[in-house]
């Protein structure tokens, strides 16, 4: 039996009258590599910023690792032109919305599907100031010096980080210097050097050649290895989500439309129908 | 009694004049996403330059010379300090507001000499009037009259002619209307002409009822007037309006209790309440940052 | 280099902007003591340290955090009335106060620091010293503790209506101060005045002459110490948290750094400095009164970080000094009708030139020049690029 890392129960996200995100629910195991699939528009995104925090779902509930991370229930205006289902299945509970900063801090980080680095900064400061949440120090020992220790900790994990991720020989350059795979590469190493129990990446190989596309994939599998990471994306390039998913989500207009693996997704009826449309005139 | 509905007399037309100001913030605002600090200076200038003019040209003249002027100097403005920084951060069109803004008022502490100038009476709108059996001046019949007249042809401008639809859709996405063949340049000229005529006329009707203009004259007036744009929403002009008068009506009813020197404060004071309550202020629309 | 070992060195380039400015400091006490003390050279230095202190504190909300607040001359105030209220001497209590029948404080710090050690000679230059120390930082925290209350619903705004509320915020706070029912603590809307100056640090002998000037060293001294412990913050982890602020709020809080506390701090260490900031204005000016802190004294101030470069305290402080200079001193002669030499006279000099042609310089660099003198580099940056230069012409010639 493996323990549930992510536990997604109902969630809706709703703006307006618009349903994003309809009454998804999933869950994710230790070690696994989940990626979230569907065509452009169908929520995946929105998916991912309600996990994070970025927005806090109008209906829904998720845990991490069993604890209750996020709840809410369609409140006040909302709850007359709510579109989703189960709408008073957490009312009695209260409404959990802690910040995205709270979220990493519990052990999920991510990446953005626009690169979102530090821009003027190097990338390693790029890196290092990701060690910052959990440093131990205060505003008084950081200013005067007397953290040295910890300060020197946090630069020795940067710099192996980005020695492990080949980014060490560009280390004072400013990140938007990069070419774009490097850009992407920080971002996962910035993300990574929050410590997370979960890495959730959004479209990693956008932008990507194949051969890097390649490359990307034994990488994600490299560092679920080495730092016992559970690995949750969105993806569009079908070839690398077929070869290192161990399971896959479809969304389409914001409901989950199938879940299995590779296989069980690639034969689906209604994938297919919704990435290569119905025909029409029968 | 009498007291009473004097100070909603007089608070009514301060809010008119506020409007008038407030219109200019809220549109170039709507367009640019720029407070334009330097627009209650412009207000100002257009005070002074009716007393420089007024002195040597009779009064059917120096008006509508003021009014192209004032217009001249809003567009000179938009060119030289803002239309440069197009691409720039918006911090840096902010700072160059807050340079024009500075320029304005020293250049008028220039010409004043620092010397405090009066506004010559302007026969009719000066005249005194009793309304109710409260004795005041025609001005603060004409502002809110004046200011209706103005917004009702200012609807009109925006909602049934092409520069109108131009400005909504300069407005709403800037490089998307720029795609479509609009010429923005032209777009946000005309916006600040606008503005900058409808605070020359504001400069027109508050300083017959306030005559003493010095250089930061305009700075508390605009301050306020851009209140009133945030309360009602900023980028909306009924908003600004009902912002303004409603500013106005409060501010002259504290100046007439033992509180007068928190006047202003209580502006301020009512901007943090509503950005914090209500951030997109009455009419506002809601701009969310896609992640 | 300096990331490879693990703790971070102080370059070469810091090591000697601290030598250069301490024989800069030790160059003003000997010039104050040999020039003539009423020189303009020594108002404007006390001045520009004053300025300079305000305009790095400034920097640091603005130009590092990226929030643009506009409430400096509110703390100023604050601070510069908290180090008044505190340091006037009892006696001179009920002449400063006399509109409201005397102060509702009635000691000063300075005093009861010389009640333990006396009022006489070095014991009462201790007390003073001891008293107008502990009224400065008192001051700064006063700014502080405002700048906390401000914060809590203020810093949640998007830039431009951030600045628009900290500005309304100073407004808020001065007619506070001028308002007539606080009179026996502010003194209303008239000036506080009789406190210790800048003056006051001036060591006299027996007879009470001054053997010792120390008048423009001091606030230099108390500027340059503040304005290292800011740059010390900005390069330590949360000065670079900071900076992920400015640079991304949206990946900032997703790496961790939260918003509200990091906002929060940044504003309030910005506002601590400019109380202690607004104190020393207090001492450079010999009096107080609200209405000097207006808005266009933050524009003022926030125009001179333009021109330093938003994001270099380097650059702040140089043309916190240049402005004032300048604006203070050197252009004085277009407010004064004739050239500085050749007693040649120019019609259109007179009072108010030099802030025109001032504007138009500024105007000049916001348009064209908008990196300002030192864009976001340091001094330090600039004199390790010089040597890494030199370095690999070197290696190369070899």
């Amino acid at each position: 039996m493996s323990t549930s890392v992510l536990h997604v129960e109902n969630m809706t996200m709703q703006f307006g009258g618009v349903v994003a995100v309809n009454n998804l629910s999933m869950e994710i195991d230790e070690g696994e590599i989940v990626a979230l699939i569907g065509p452009n528009g169908a929520g995946k995104t929105t998916a991912f910023n309600c996990i994070t925090g970025v927005y806090q779902p109008t209906n829904g509930l998720i845990s991490f690792y069993g604890e209750p991370m996020v709840c809410n229930h369609p409140q006040g205006k909302m709850k007359k032109n709510y579109g989703g289902k189960n709408a008073d299945l957490y009312t009695s509970s209260h409404v959990l919305s802690p910040t995205p900063d709270k979220i990493t801090y519990m052990g999920i980080a991510r990446t953005f599907q626009n690169i979102r680095l530090w821009k003027s900064m190097t990338v390693f400061e790029n890196v290092l100031t990701a060690k910052h949440m959990r440093a131990k120090q205060n505003v008084f020992s950081a200013t005067f010096r007397t953290n040295r220790k910890e300060e020197a900790r946090m630069r020795a994990e940067a710099e192996a980080l980005l020695k492990e991720q080949g980014l060490w020989d560009v280390r004072d350059d400013v990140a938007t210097s990069l070419p774009y795979g490097q850009q992407r590469r920080l971002e996962i190493a910035r993300a990574l050097a929050t410590d997370p129990k979960l890495l959730l990446l959004d479209e990693p190989a956008a932008g990507m050649n194949p051969q890097e596309t390649l490359e990307l994939a034994s990488f994600i599998h490299d560092i679920r290895d080495k730092y016992h990471l559970t690995v949750f994306l969105i993806e569009h390039h079908m070839d690398l989500v077929m070869n290192i998913s161990d399971r896959i989500y479809v969304l389409d207009f914001g409901s989950l439309i199938a879940e299995g693996t590779p296989a069980e997704v690639q034969g689906n009826q209604r994938v297919i129908e919704a990435y290569l449309g119905v025909a029409d005139d029968e | 009694m009498e007291f009473f509905i004097s100070q909603i007399l007089s608070g009514i037309s301060v809010g008119g004049q506020y409007a008038l100001i407030a219109i200019g913030y809220t549109m170039v605002y709507g367009i640019l996403r720029l407070i334009n600090f330097a627009h209650g200076d412009v207000f100002m200038v257009a005070g002074l330059m009716m007393i420089y003019l007024s002195a040597s040209m009779p009064l059917y003249i120096s008006v509508p010379v003021v009014l192209i002027l004032t217009v001249l100097l809003g567009f000179l403005i938009e060119r030289a300090a803002y239309k440069p920084l197009r691409s720039a951060p918006r911090m840096s069109v902010m700072i160059s507001a807050i340079g024009v803004s500075y320029l304005l008022q020293n250049v008028a502490l220039y010409v004043t000499g620092g010397q405090p100038t009066t506004y010559p009476a302007i026969p009719f709108i000066s005249k005194p009037v009793n309304i109710f059996g409260v004795p005041t001046q025609w001005v603060t019949i004409i502002t809110p009259v004046m200011v209706i007249i103005l917004v009702v042809l200012l609807t009109m401008l925006i909602n049934h002619t092409k520069v109108g639809m131009a400005m909504r859709a300069v407005a709403k996405d800037f490089e998307a209307s720029q795609l479509m063949g609009i010429k923005i340049n032209s777009i946000i000229s005309i916006t600040f002409i606008i503005g900058s005529f409808l605070a020359a006329v504001g400069s027109i009707l508050y300083f017959t009822k306030y005559p003493t203009v010095v250089p930061t004259s305009g700075a508390m007036p605009g301050l306020k007037a851009f209140v009133a744009a945030v309360f009602g929403g900023i980028g909306s002009i009924p908003g600004a309006v009902i912002g303004a008068f409603i500013i106005g009506v409060c501010e002259t009813i504290i100046k007439g209790t033992a509180f007068t020197v928190f006047s202003d404060a209580f502006t301020f004071a009512l901007l943090i309440v509503i950005l914090v309550v209500k951030p997109t202020g009455l009419f506002g629309e809601r701009a969310t940052d896609k992640v | 280099m300096e990331h490879q070992l693990n703790r971070k060195k102080m370059s070469s380039g810091a090591l000697i902007t601290v030598i250069v400015t301490v024989i800069l400091l030790v160059a003003v006490i000997v010039l104050e003591n040999t020039m003539n003390a009423n020189s303009m050279l020594f108002t404007v230095l006390k001045k520009a340290a004053v300025y300079s202190l305000v305009a790095v504190s400034l920097n640091l909300v603005n130009g590092f955090t990226g929030l643009f607040s506009l409430g400096q001359a509110g703390f100023m105030l604050l601070g510069a009335y908290t180090y008044g209220i505190l340091t006037i001497p009892a006696e001179m209590r009920e002449s400063v106060y006399y509109i409201y029948q005397g102060s509702a404080i009635n000691f000063s710090l300075q005093g009861l620091f010389q009640g333990l050690f006396g009022t006489a000679g070095v014991g009462g230059a201790i007390g003073l010293i001891l008293g107008v120390l502990l009224a400065i930082i008192l001051a700064g925290l006063v700014a502080a503790g405002f700048a906390y209350l401000i914060g809590l619903p203020v810093l949640r705004l998007k830039s431009d209506y951030l600045a628009i509320a900290t500005l309304g915020f100073a407004e808020i706070i001065r007619a506070v101060f001028q308002w007539d029912k606080l009179g026996r603590v502010t003194n209303g809307a008239n000036m506080l005045k009789g406190f210790p100056t800048f003056s006051s640090f001036n060591i006299k002998d027996a007879s009470g002459a001054v053997a010792v000037r120390l008048s423009a060293f001091m606030p230099l001294l108390i500027a340059a110490l503040c304005i290292f412990v800011i740059i010390l913050l900005i390069n330590s982890s949360y000065g670079r948290a900071f900076k992920a602020i400015r640079e991304d709020e949206i990946a900032a809080e997703a790496m961790g750094i939260n918003l509200a506390k990091h906002k929060q701090m940044s504003f309030c260490i910005s506002s601590f400095f400019s109380g202690v900031a607004g104190a020393l204005f207090a001492m450079f000016a010999a009096t107080v009164q609200a209405r000097s802190f207006t808005s266009a004294m933050t524009y003022e101030i926030l125009l001179i970080v333009v021109i330093g470069g938003i994001g270099s305290v380097s650059g702040s402080v140089l043309a916190s000094f240049l402005y004032i200079f300048c604006s203070e001193w050197w252009l004085r002669f277009l407010d004064s009708g004739a050239l500085p030499f050749g007693n040649i006279s120019v019609p259109f000099f007179r009072n108010g030139f030099r802030m025109v042609v001032f504007s138009v310089i500024i105007m000049i660099i916001v348009l064209f020049f908008r990196r300002g003198i030192m864009g976001t580099n340091e001094f330090s940056d600039l004199i390790n690029q010089t040597r890494r230069k030199a370095k690999t012409k070197k290696e190369a010639a070899e």
